[in-house]
């Protein structure tokens, strides 16, 4: 079954044509990775398909249903989530009021439960509480609840805004370059992370990367992304072969 | 009931409080002006409460926090007025209904400005401001009784100690209740970042709308119990200066602190009718070098407001 479709989506911006008709579909349970060169688009595809922006022309299909036109905050709802490029933590926040307000976004109580404490106010703050604390500890972020987010290291953040998209839930999860800045070894982590948080939380992800090694590691199926267009989609090894592709990444790190 | 035995620690104190305060009003200790300004400073923090709501733990910058309280203020004087009221229970009606009616006006025209960023919000906040400021001017065209610029005069005096203060205390514990939820949480979120809020799910615009209308509740509250105090009220108690004096209070005490509204209003108010008692008559203006002086030396010393060390 597809979780997730789009469908000859374009995106331009005044002269830029970000994205120019792009199609590509990821499987249920399936792990796609989105390449390419600088300014290729990966991006803006996250950005139109969480509602960030909305689309110029083409679909976004979401288990049949189109979601291409709704704003950003509906998408966790449905069960999509995102983590950003440039990590997008609540910085003057706890790390564990990071992860509680995101589990809290489903939590339903209103304000009236709110102000005059009625149970279902205990209920739901205690099972989200516990619940976040688990992934705190899933996340090896254990001891550092109370500090702000943004006194973590750089590696810690990039976990912590993983576990704030998790908290959510989701069945598809988009992550953006989480391997920016990271070196080998953390890496190596974040490999082993992605695969275990895969199995745990029975995800369908995208991920966009740049570090080869990642994502031909952990990815099903490669989508090759240039000058906005899709010049090439395979497994791992059938990308790396691709002639366009060689091409497309000439003068920048080889495959 | 759950809410009076959660707070029993903060409700606990305050009646102690209460009961000191009332002992010393009762024996006449202080002066009927000491009583009166005492009270006004529960007004005070209340209003700036709301305006922390609005500004410390969601991050919209309002320079027209004080048109709210004079909405509060003249609607209030208005209704018990035109009504006839007198007593404390026919009174509660009213102050609610006040508060309402600010917040209502803070949601309509919150929908169109809260889209605004920071510098423009505060432009359209005091541009609002200044309407405000101007209708209440020119308010004897549709009214007589609300006194246009001569001020609005014989309004039943109706505040009293008990009113002023577990009217406050009430709702401190309901802001603080709120903050302590999933509503205050969301609103720091959108403080932190406004993206980020919408990538976990947050409706951002209606969080943004529903603190400042509940910031503006809690302004027409403090000026309905205003109006009740004073007896009087003139256009130019609720322009752009006291709307500046409700920020001060908010950023001294420290943004998102209650406890720290709660001091900076008790200090505030201290501090100005204080001077007024120690500087002789023809030097009371010296209060404006004074002033400045102590809030240049209190950001120095803690930038983040009394309450935190830290950012
Ligand atoms: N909001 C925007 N306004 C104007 N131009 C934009 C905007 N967002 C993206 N672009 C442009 O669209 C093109 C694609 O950008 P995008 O961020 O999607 O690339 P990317 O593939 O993610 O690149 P990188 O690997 O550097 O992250 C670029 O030329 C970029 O300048
Ligand atoms: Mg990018």
């Amino acid at each position: 079954m597809k979780a997730l479709a789009v469908e000859n989506l374009e995106k331009g911006f005044g002269g830029v044509q970000a994205v120019d008709g792009i199609s590509f579909s990821v499987e249920e349970g399936e792990t796609v990775g989105i390449i390419g060169p600088n300014g290729a688009g990966k991006t803006t595809v996250f950005n139109l398909i969480t509602g960030f922006y909305r689309p110029d022309r083409g679909n976004i299909l979401f288990y049949g249903k189109n979601i291409a036109y709704l704003p950003p905050h509906r998408l966790p709802r449905l069960g999509i989530a995102r983590t950003f490029q440039n990590l997008r933590l609540f910085g003057k926040m706890t790390v564990f009021e990071n992860i509680l307000s995101a589990m809290l976004v489903q939590g339903r109580y209103n304000l009236f439960s709110a102000i005059f404490r009625w149970t279902d106010y205990f209920v739901t703050e205690s099972k989200a509480e516990e619940k976040a604390r688990k992934l705190i500890e899933f996340f090896n972020l254990s001891g550092k609840e109370d500090q702000s987010a943004d006194s973590l290291p750089y590696g810690e953040q990039r976990r912590l805004e993983l576990a704030r998209a998790l908290a959510l839930e989701p069945k598809v999860l988009l992550v953006d370059e989480p391997g920016a800045g990271m070196n080998p070894i953390e890496i190596q982590g974040l490999v082993q992370t992605m695969k275990e948080v895969k199995k745990q939380f029975l995800l369908t992800v995208v991920i966009i990367e740049h570090q080869m090694g990642l994502v031909m590691n952990i990815s099903d199926k490669i989508v090759v992304m240039d000058f906005g267009e899709k010049i090439a989609e395979g497994t791992p090894d059938q990308v790396k072969k691709d002639r366009k592709v060689i091409e497309a990444y000439l003068g920048e790190e080889p495959l | 009931m759950k809410f009076f035995w959660e707070a029993r620690k903060v409700i606990l104190p305050a009646v102690l409080v209460y009961l000191v305060l009332k002992a010393i009003f009762g024996f006449h200790l202080v002066s009927g002006y000491i009583e009166q300004i005492t009270l006004f400073s529960f007004i005070v923090i209340l209003t700036s409460l709301g305006l922390n709501v609005i500004y410390g733990y969601t991050g919209q910058f309002s320079l027209g926090h004080a048109a709210f309280y004079g909405i509060g203020a003249y609607i209030s004087a208005y209704l018990s007025k035109s009504l006839g009221v007198e007593s404390i229970l026919g009174f509660i009606p009213v102050l609610f209904l006040s508060g309402v009616s600010a917040g209502l006006v803070g949601c309509l025209i919150g929908v169109p400005i809260l889209k605004l960023r920071d510098d423009f919000l505060a432009i359209a906040t005091l541009g609002f401001g200044t309407l405000v400021r101007v209708i209440l001017d020119n308010s004897d065209r549709f009214s007589e009784i609300l006194g246009g610029s001569r001020g609005f005069v014989g309004i039943p005096r109706i505040t009293n100690l008990e009113l002023a203060f577990f009217v406050t205390v009430f709702l401190i514990l309901v802001t603080r209740n709120i903050i302590f939820s999933r509503y205050g949480l969301f609103w720091r979120c959108v403080k932190n970042d406004e993206l980020a809020s919408q990538a976990i799910g947050i409706n951002t615009s209606r969080m943004k709308l529903m603190a400042f209308s509940y910031g503006c509740f809690l302004a027409g509250i403090g000026g309905a119990l205003y109006a009740h105090l004073y007896t009087f009220l003139h256009p130019s108690n609720f322009d752009i200066l006291k709307s500046i004096d409700f920020l001060i209070i908010v950023i001294v005490g420290g943004m998102g602190s209650i406890v720290g509204t709660i001091y900076a209003g008790l200090i505030w108010v201290g501090f100005i009718e204080g001077l007024r008692i120690a500087l002789p008559a023809d030097m009371l203006d010296l209060r404006w070098v004074f002033i400045p002086l102590f809030l240049i030396g209190l950001m120095m010393w803690r930038p983040y407001g009394l309450i935190r060390k830290g950012g």
